[in-house]
């Protein structure tokens, strides 16, 4: 089948099995490993890309279900001008340890903020980061990022 | 030792960003399953479905013929080796020879052109089984009679560092054990006496990032790509098996995504080289997170305890006897339950102690380490009895501990190395922090416990800092980076002693063919053990500057300096740093130093749900000196929500020996929501550690701690339990037993 779609701005023709899933296509055929495969069924959100600006998990998303839609991965999402302020963030707060889960914790992140959807507070923070899991860090450092930036 | 140093910048106790923050946060640091080289193949595993059965024959014709497979493999593929390995007890075949011993064991393994072709390849590998007895749990393994998951001589692995290992006796591979004064004598003199039976769940430590290998076989001899915490220890034990060289193995560590000691010793990598070797390609082979679980775990428990002590709230004396289920290969079981033991008394002042911990094996998933094993077994359990004794002397717990705490120089376990903490302090911090004498409310408890880890494992420890003719530097050492911040702090270490910024020097991945050789990543010994040999390694690079340039070296002139020395624009100087143990390096000498496990937290239970909810937790890391403040609240922050996890939900479940919860849809593991609202990591500065200037490590202690602590609250609030973990149900169950008991009572 063929999933037509714009990856990170870049118009992208391929041809894909069925059952393929978003995932191995763009890290397996596209190159593009920023998005981390773990818990293969929509929990831990270390997947997660934007499908047309939404996040979305693609461990469980078919390919050819993003047929016509616009993508972005972590790698075309830390050349928007809107990347700085959560690298920045992120950093001075050392809200990434291992950093397998950062890509997938900085899109939706970055996603909702862009979206004006993070509520300014404790509540609002962890509303938006309930569905990426982090191992290391116990959360604390990615809230007080997340704040702040909701809070700028 | 002090060498020569130049003026210090500050570059230690300061809490620089992270080396490698955008790296991470831009998506380009590269993990062992983003990587592929020329001509790889996938590997995929074939694993048994049932946990004990003698192997009659493996079909695997159909899947050889099938498109894109390129070989597949089975024990008879490995005629030609020893095939066992352990580093503890050599008692594990690469892959099932003629029997199984756990549900999840690799029967055979495809290699193909894609993974999807290995995958089908699978479904058409026909394994027909004879089911033998199987033991799955600890009771089963420990019966009268039981059926033997391993049969004859122990063989002892490559770092055992056990001593002389025991006949096995049964199905306890190994045990260890001390005893101090007349425990009988005191007992029966007490005034208290308080006692239980405890049991401990086995947790799964999740680090997000699967165990991965790339491995390849050719005339270089064997090359790996893997995300091991102990890459130098995996070498050596595969040359020993592959009958290699240790200089013909190499080993690659990129990035790791979280280790919490599931990445330790070896794992995937026998597999991957002796499937690559059939194959005479690389191969890749990266594990779903279902096989992780079934490839590293932490150790389920039983204990008995009690403990005697005085009305006036002086502890005597501790008697701890307590099982370990290793699996069906002994794994890291052996250190766990030697680690659990110097643990079990607790650090207090005893008359007596005498402790028992023995490993089993059983017929289910191998266990080997988890942050904080043995502390994180035991503290809980000898933390409630302190506290037991506190209520029924009618004492406050906190002053319990602080009158018959260890002081620093005294000894924690016949031998060893005497206390270097205080521990005192540290509980009354912990204590101080969650508001230990404000007023309490129903339903609310609040907790404080205490416990030290032997930490450090053997500190054999090497270095190398090369500077540039340009003046920046490089430096190798072996640490694996598995999140905890080392490539910065080591850079920090260097630039303090070389008066630079941390900025001007880089700390490369471990590549074992350039690498000075590390023991390993774990037991929260890398500041202090591998940033002692990068220490020793920049001041030897800084004697080196001092020769060349005729008196002590401005830093701005070190890059003119070496290109002057060598006459060019090139050039570069190299300073060695090493770390051997004082002693013969023994356990029994040990620890390099004392990991403190001090925390405190306070807890609300729903009593007409069971539900607890944590509200408050400090830890304590008592650290010499803290090269870095930020990363080591960070790092206690995720050993807290660890913690949380391990204390009131986490645990993995084995009806009839087949792991049941094997998805993150039915093993929960801590999510934002389950933060406390107030979490308090207090950092203590002694300087009293053996590590660059003063430090000690860190990370570890945390887990134990605050774990511990969530479970003494909860009985401070009236809830009781031996049982771990703390669900709904069995707290709620609890609390309906407690109500019925106190009516029987009180009629």
């Amino acid at each position: 089948m063929i999933l037509a779609a714009t990856v990170n701005g870049q118009a992208v023709r391929l041809d894909v099995e069925p059952q393929e899933l978003l995932l191995d296509v763009l890290r397996e055929r596209l190159g593009l490993t920023g998005a981390k495969r773990s818990c293969d069924v929509q929990v831990c959100g270390t997947c997660t890309v934007l499908a047309d600006g939404q996040p979305i998990s693609s461990c469980c998303t078919l390919a050819v279900d993003a047929d016509g839609r616009e993508l972005t991965t972590i790698e075309g999402f830390a050349s928007q001008p809107e990347f700085a302020a959560i690298e920045e963030a992120f950093t001075r707060q050392v809200a990434s340890q291992c950093g397998f889960c950062t890509p997938g914790m900085v899109l939706t992140v970055g996603s909702l903020l862009g979206q004006g959807r993070i509520e300014p507070g404790e509540e609002g923070a962890r509303r938006a980061v309930e569905g990426n899991i982090c191992r290391c860090t116990g959360y604390r450092a990615i809230l007080d990022a997340v704040r702040e930036l909701a809070e700028r | 030792m002090t060498g020569a140093t130049a003026t210090r910048t500050g570059a230690v106790g300061r809490s620089v960003t992270r080396v490698d923050s955008a790296v991470k946060l831009r998506g380009e640091a590269r993990y062992v399953g983003d990587m592929s080289v020329p001509g790889m193949l996938h590997g995929r595993v074939l694993r048994s479905d049932r946990p004990s059965a003698r192997i009659v024959d493996i079909d695997a014709s159909a899947a050889k013929s099938m498109g894109g497979v390129v070989c597949v493999l089975t024990g008879d593929d490995l005629a030609d080796i020893d095939p066992y390995y352990g580093h503890a007890i050599r008692d594990r075949p690469i892959i099932a020879l003629d029997r199984v011993r756990f549900a999840g064991e690799p029967v055979a393994a495809v290699a193909a052109r894609t993974a999807a072709d290995a995958d089908a390849a699978l479904l058409a590998i026909r394994v027909r089984y004879d089911d033998r007895p199987a033991a799955t749990t600890l009771e089963a393994a420990l019966a009268p009679g039981a059926t033997l998951v391993h049969e004859g001589a122990v063989r002892g692995g490559s770092f055992h560092g056990l001593g002389d290992l025991p006949e096995s006796e049964g199905n306890v591979c190994y045990t260890y054990g001390f005893a101090t004064g007349d425990i009988e004598a005191v007992f029966a003199a007490a005034d208290v006496v308080v006692e239980g039976e405890y049991r401990f769940p086995s947790a799964y430590q999740y680090s997000m990032e699967t165990h991965a290998v790339i491995a390849s076989v050719d005339g270089e001899g064997i090359t790996m790509w893997a995300n091991c915490q102990h890459p130098f220890l995996v070498r050596a034990e595969m040359a020993a098996v592959f009958g290699e060289p240790v200089s013909r193995v190499r080993i690659i560590v990129p990035f790791l995504g979280g280790g919490f000691g599931s990445k330790s010793y070896t794992r995937m990598e026998p597999l991957t080289i002796a499937l690559a070797r059939k194959a005479g390609r690389p191969v890749r082979i990266v594990n779903s997170v279902a096989e992780s679980m079934l490839t590293s775990r932490q150790h389920a428990m039983t204990a008995r305890m009690r403990t005697a002590a005085s009305l006036d709230g002086r502890l005597l004396a501790r008697e701890v006897t307590c099982s370990f289920d290793t699996g069906a290969y002994a794994d890291n079981g052996p250190r766990v339950v030697a680690t659990a033991g110097d643990s079990a008394p607790g650090p207090y002042r005893w008359e007596a102690t005498s402790v028992r911990a023995d490993c089993v094996y059983t017929h289910t998933s191998p266990a080997g380490s988890y942050r904080s094993f043995g502390a994180v077994h035991l503290q809980w359990v000898g933390e409630l009895q302190v506290d037991e004794i506190a209520r029924r002397c009618g004492l406050d717990p906190l002053r319990v501990r602080t009158g018959n705490l260890l002081r620093p120089g005294e000894e924690v376990r016949p031998g060893g190395k005497p206390l270097d903490a205080d521990l005192v302090g540290d509980v009354e911090r912990v204590a101080e922090a969650i508001g230990w004498n404000g007023p309490r409310e129903p339903w609310v408890g609040r907790g404080v416990t205490v416990g030290v880890l032997a930490a450090g494992a053997r500190p054999v420890s090497l270095a190398s800092a090369r500077m540039e003719s340009d003046g920046s530097v490089v430096v190798l050492v072996g640490t694996t980076e598995v999140g905890q911040g080392a490539r910065t702090v080591f850079a920090q270490i260097a630039a303090e002693v070389l008066g630079m910024d941390p900025s001007d020097v880089r700390v490369r991945q471990t590549d074992t063919a350039y690498t000075p050789y590390d023991r390993s990543t774990g037991a929260s010994r890398s500041t202090t053990v591998a940033g002692l040999a990068v220490m020793r390694a920049a001041e030897d690079l800084l004697a080196r500057l001092a020769d060349i340039s005729g008196g002590p070296p401005e830093p701005g002139e070190y890059g003119e300096l070496i290109r002057r020395h060598f006459g060019f624009d090139g050039g570069e100087l190299v300073g060695h740093g090493e770390v051997h143990p004082e002693g013969s390096g023994s356990y029994a000498e040990g620890p390099v130093f004392w990991e403190i496990c001090v925390g405190a937290a306070e807890i609300e239970v729903d009593p007409e749900t069971g539900v607890v909810v944590v509200r408050s937790t400090a830890t304590c890391a008592d650290v010499g000196r803290a090269m870095n403040p930020l990363f080591i609240e960070r790092q206690d922050e995720g050993a807290t929500l660890q913690g949380i996890g391990t204390a009131v939900f986490e645990e993995l479940r084995y009806p009839d020996g087949l792991l049941a919860n094997d998805t993150l849809l039915d093993y929960r593991v801590p999510t934002v929501r389950d933060v406390p609202a107030r979490m308090s990591c207090l950092i203590v500065e002694n300087e009293d550690g053996p590590g660059p200037f003063g430090a000690k490590g860190m990370g570890e202690g945390g887990l134990a701690a605050s774990s511990s602590s969530i479970v003494t609250a909860l009985a401070d609030a009236g809830v009781p339990v031996n049982e771990l973990p703390l669900t709904p149900e069995r707290v709620w169950r609890r609390i309906q037993a407690l109500r019925r008991q106190s009516q029987e009572e009180t009629p």
